[in-house]
């Protein structure tokens, strides 16, 4: 007893060192699971409100460019517009139309919460992007992120108070199912860490006809982000060596240097999907 | 200033400048600008080497809330603050048991190159464990190495700018009354 006595005086540091490195490496393996913990919130509000601060005199400086990516996204939107395009004439024909005409709230299944981005990085190998705004009470943990020429950017992964945490796209957890907008082959995208901007899609087998330059869009194979939203266009591509499968770099649409605002996907099929998801787990 | 306030003053603008200069400016994707473990380096020679790395760790979980994920930083600073005592008995000049001036500096180093190889040291581990750790999932040996070559580089000229500007006045410390 004497002797362990002693052997922990001795080394007390050592073993202080050992404790304190294994508390840092427990948090880095360990963060996933428990990320909602009081403490890290607390800390998530007080990081939060002081890039706030930061964030409003920087905004000043970043006006212009803000105002151009918002005049660009205004003529995409103008250019739907109803109005823009020529009916058909349908005088001639009489039909009954099934369709209910101001119909539009009720068949609605996404709406798009809009969100002032606080900080972001990009220069660690897990970036993190904070958004902040009164829309952040309507948003959950697992809604997707698009920028704002809708090209997909993240998924939320925790909410306190007026300030929410988004996983972007360059983080080593971030797994984001996405396809190929010619054939239509859906695979995985990931990002290996090395350069920001640039992400891998896995899991296209061989054999598909793709070349550089290629539009890869969101597969809307789960229900965080709808089919059809911009992921990137395709700059390299590498045949895996052991698998059937390409291994394609993407660059992205989204230009996580400077990214302003975004708009977070609220879909209302997320629920009832994952019961069913659920249940089925289940009967398994 | 003196005391404990000088230290606060000192933690908090060296977290600000950390989070909101360096992280933002984008070098290089092989370069990480570091500069906030310079809090730790400048800590007392006197200090108990407990609480050298208890104060280690919570300047690392401070750096680390910034970046939304716990524990990187904090090991990181928790490894400088184990090895700093060892390397200022080995480096340092010393006159009996006590060391002449409170802090690590060129003065109290004696010589430029003695200060330089402490620094050098220091940085080196810091951001070696730290890039290791980040590393880890990746699993690319090259990739990791250049870059703690280059931001190691990088930390230290910031360093020897930040002492070159912010002067610090020591007294010397006598036995002699």
């Amino acid at each position: 007893m004497r002797n362990i006595f002693l052997f922990i005086r001795r080394y007390i540091h050592l073993l202080t060192f050992l404790l304190l490195q294994g508390i840092c490496i427990y948090l880095i393996s360990r963060y996933s699971k428990f990320h909602n913990a009081a403490i890290l919130t607390a800390a998530n509000r007080v990081t939060g409100s002081v890039f706030k601060e930061f964030d409003r005199v920087e905004y000043y400086f970043r006006l212009k460019k803000t105002n151009d990516s918002l005049v660009k996204a205004n003529e995409d939107l103008l250019n739907r517009l109803k109005q823009n395009f020529i009916l058909p004439d349908t005088s001639e024909v009489t039909r009954i139309d099934s369709i209910k005409v101001d119909s539009l709230q009720k068949f609605r299944s996404i709406t798009y919460l809009s969100a002032k981005v606080v900080s972001s990085s990009i220069a660690a190998q897990n970036n993190f992007l904070v958004i902040n705004g009164p829309n952040v009470k309507k948003m959950s943990i697992g809604m997707g992120v698009a920028d704002i020429n809708f090209a997909v950017t993240g998924i939320i992964t925790d909410i306190s108070g007026d300030y929410a945490v988004v996983m972007s796209l360059l983080h080593k957890d971030s797994r984001i199912s996405a396809s190929l907008k010619k054939s239509g082959e859906a695979g995985t995208l990931l990002w290996d860490g090395k350069q920001p901007n640039i992400i891998t899609l896995k899991n296209i087998p061989k054999g598909t006809p793709v070349s550089k330059g290629d539009t890869v869009i969101s597969s809307g194979l789960s229900t965080t982000f709808p089919r059809g939203l911009l992921v990137g266009r395709i700059n390299e591509i590498f045949e895996e060596t052991g698998t059937s499968n390409l291994n394609i770099k993407v660059k992205t649409a989204a230009n996580f240097y400077n990214l302003e605002y975004v708009y977070v996907i609220d879909n209302i099929q997320t629920t009832p999907v994952n019961q069913l998801l659920e249940k089925a787990k289940k009967h398994l | 200033m003196t005391g404990i306030a000088k230290y606060i003053v000192r933690f908090i603008l060296l977290i600000f400048v950390q989070v909101f200069v360096l992280d933002r400016i984008h070098l290089h994707q092989m370069v990480t600008p570091y500069v906030y473990f310079l809090f730790i380096i400048w800590l007392p020679f006197k200090m108990p080497r407990m609480a050298l790395m208890l104060v280690a760790f919570f300047v690392g979980l401070a750096m680390d809330s910034f970046r939304h994920h716990p524990g990187f930083h904090a090991a990181a600073c928790v490894l400088i603050a184990y090895v700093k005592p060892f390397l200022a008995n080995l480096l340092s000049p010393q006159q009996g048991k006590d060391f002449t001036y409170e802090e690590p500096s060129v003065k109290s180093f004696g010589t430029f190159t003695a200060y330089f190889t402490f620094i050098t040291m220091l940085s080196l581990l810091h951001n070696a464990w730290l890039f290791l750790l980040e590393a880890w999932q990746f699993g690319n040996i090259w990739y990791f190495i250049v870059k703690t070559v280059l931001s190691t580089a990088i930390s230290i000229l910031l360093i020897l700018i930040t002492e070159l500007i912010f002067t610090r006045k020591q007294k010397f410390k006598t036995n002699t009354v």
